[in-house]
């Protein structure tokens, strides 16, 4: 049987894996610039030249794609309550692999409307109100909306009893105005899937298009998902497995890039301990937090704010101007690697920050009530404390000699025990950079995807987890 | 499904007392209202939270551990922060420490705001009759 061609049109490079789904291997990888500005064709004829050096010429059975060039996939989440519908807007914007540019809550003003017009995003959820519950709040942001003065696909996701009235009035002006099951249909109801399916076939019918990606349909068969989305789909299945191939339980993973640190858990996160009460929205099972101001490049220099000079120099054993001066340098210079043991000792304990400080946000934790019969404890998102396997992917880790040193931030922290992160985890890195293209390739071969990540995506390094 | 009228119930604070907490919401619920039960260990700001997203027309608070006063106190002023400030509320449970006569727990629980205080001891039947009027004269449909 012919290979397939797995292609992820990154923001920066086109990178393409081919793949034999017989003997489970991957033929090869290479990369191209991604060329969305003029024809996306052309990086990706570069990269596939690239890859025929390595392989000879390969005629593909499949070729599957995803994207995050040109900005990825933009969105707006609109809600009511910051904490409940529009939290679970955002969730579900997220899971669907979006770049969430702005959460807005109640009712909208002149002036947030104008923001979200600024924002320009490429598709607007809209939700507000449990079924039954609410109803002025979203028939009031459907109106403003409506005058936003762009023609903005629009998802619909909230209070059932109004979701026709809410339809009828942004489609006097928007031209692609679908709908879905509410995203809180009763309190503290997290149902976000049905608005993630309908985000991805917007995506896949509309955005694709709108940003030069379709070009590339003579040479792809089918434009999938985001790439988040396939990282996630990747993700859930080496942990959960498919119908016939087992997983590996439940799992975290670090992808720390040049602008973002993304964190996807695939674990359901139920209390370890006893006397602990769940507490607020749940989590999905399949979990993904984006970190806009942890990056390695673009994002150096919020990241030196974010987690303080101190702290990163303390690891990488330096001054703390030395990571200044550092962060800096990188991120004016987005094209820059290190270039010393000093300087890779630095990116190591930037990365490691950005590890730390994104699972730190994305991790559930513990709130402590002192009540007059002792403490009592409950828990707010996920515990991870048992959390047995952490990948590692993302430029940074694959590249440095170290990752365990940049995975160590996930590890659970005894000053900080509140935070309920993995205790004793076991680290593997996805060398051969293929979890993206192993999330495409899990739309058509889940069993060969499956056992293909835990095949490919190893190190098993139990030693560096000290306590 | 007709849409029943909603309330919101949980035991406020740092108070663990589940037991009569469910049997408030079996009791609520088969009188025939849609109970939001938040369960134990809740923040003013849930009850708000929650009352505002599902449209609820009363927030029913419990406390049973004697910190009531306390825990209690601004949840009034919170709802009218809120844009919700003419929502129904109830408090009952154990409201202060101590043999305290009951006439000023109450003048103090209605001073907070609360349009019904109740004492130790008060059956749901006497809650469930009082939401019926409450609500019929607020012209909802029970």
């Amino acid at each position: 049987m012919k290979p397939v061609l797995l292609i992820d049109f990154g923001s920066t490079y086109t990178k393409i894996t081919a793949v034999d789904v017989v003997s489970e291997t991957v033929l090869g990888t290479a990369r191209g610039i991604t060329t969305v500005t003029t024809d996306i064709t052309d990086g990706l004829n570069e990269a596939l030249a690239k890859l025929f050096q390595q392989t000879g010429q390969l005629d593909f059975s499949r070729v599957l794609g995803c994207s995050s060039a040109a900005g990825g996939l933009k969105m707006v989440a609109v809600g009511l309550v910051p904490e409940l519908t529009a939290e679970a807007a955002k969730r579900a914007a997220l899971g669907a692999g979006a770049k969430v540019l702005g959460v807005f809550c109640h009712e909208l003003s002149e002036y947030e409307v104008q923001d979200i017009a600024a924002l320009q995003p490429d598709i607007i959820l809209l939700a507000g109100g449990t079924d039954g519950g609410n109803k002025q709040v979203i028939l009031h942001n459907a109106g403003m909306l409506a005058q936003l003065g762009l023609d903005v696909p629009i998802v619909v996701a909230g209070n059932k009893s109004v979701t026709p009235a809410v339809v009828r009035i942004l489609s006097e002006t928007m031209s692609e105005v679908v709908y879905a099951e509410n995203v809180m249909p009763r309190l503290n109801e997290l149902n976000i899937e049905p608005a993630r399916e309908m985000i991805r076939s917007i995506f896949l019918k509309r955005i694709v298009e709108a940003k030069g990606l379709h070009k590339a349909n003579k040479l792809v068969d089918r434009m999938v998902m985001p790439t988040p989305a396939a990282v996630l789909k990747a993700a859930d299945l080496v942990s959960r497995g498919s119908d016939r191939e087992p997983g590996l339980g439940d799992i975290v993973v670090v992808d720390i890039g040049g602008a973002t640190t993304d964190i996807y858990s695939i674990a359901k996160g139920d209390p370890t301990q006893s006397s602990v009460s769940l507490h607020g929205l749940p989590e999905p099972a399949a979990k993904r937090t984006v970190e806009g101001d942890l990056g390695m490049r673009y994002s150096a220099g919020a990241l030196v704010k974010a987690a303080r000079a101190p702290f990163i120099a303390r690891w990488a054993a330096v001054e703390e101007q030395t990571i200044i001066d550092y962060a800096a340098k990188v991120e004016a210079n987005i094209e820059y690697l290190p270039q010393s043991p000093a300087e890779e000792q630095v990116e190591i304990a930037m990365a490691r920050a950005c590890t730390a400080l994104g699972i730190d946000r994305h991790t559930g934790y513990l709130e402590t009530y002192f009540t007059p019969f002792g403490a009592a404890y409950s828990q707010i998102g996920k515990d991870l404390t048992n959390v047995q396997i952490v990948i590692g992917t993302g430029g940074v880790i694959i590249n440095n000699g170290h990752p365990e040193e940049i995975l160590q931030g996930v590890v659970f922290d005894e000053s900080n025990p509140q935070i309920l992160k993995p205790r004793n985890p076991e680290y593997r890195i996805d060398k051969s950079y293929i979890m993206a293209a192993m999330g495409l390739l899990g739309e058509e071969y889940p069993d060969v995807a499956v056992r293909m990540m835990k095949k490919y995506i190893v190190g098993g390094n139990k030693s560096g987890t000290e306590k | 499904m007709q849409n029943k009228v909603k309330v919101i119930l949980g035991v406020i604070g740092a108070d663990c007392h589940a037991v009569g907490n469910r049997i408030l919401e079996h009791a609520i619920s088969s009188a025939g209202f849609e109970v939001v039960n938040l369960g134990v260990l809740v923040k003013q700001e849930e009850f708000v939270n929650a009352a505002i997203e599902t449209d609820a027309k009363a927030i029913l608070v419990a406390s049973l551990y004697g910190h009531g006063e306390i825990d209690c106190r601004g949840l009034r002023d919170r709802c009218h922060e809120a844009g919700i400030g003419d929502i129904l509320l109830y408090v009952g449970g154990n409201l202060v420490v101590g043999k305290t006569d009951f006439t000023a727990v109450k003048e103090k629980f209605s001073a907070m705001g609360y349009e019904r205080v109740y004492a130790p001891g008060t059956l749901p039947e006497e809650v469930i009759a009082d939401l019926k009027n409450d609500m019929k004269e607020r012209g909802y449909c029970v």
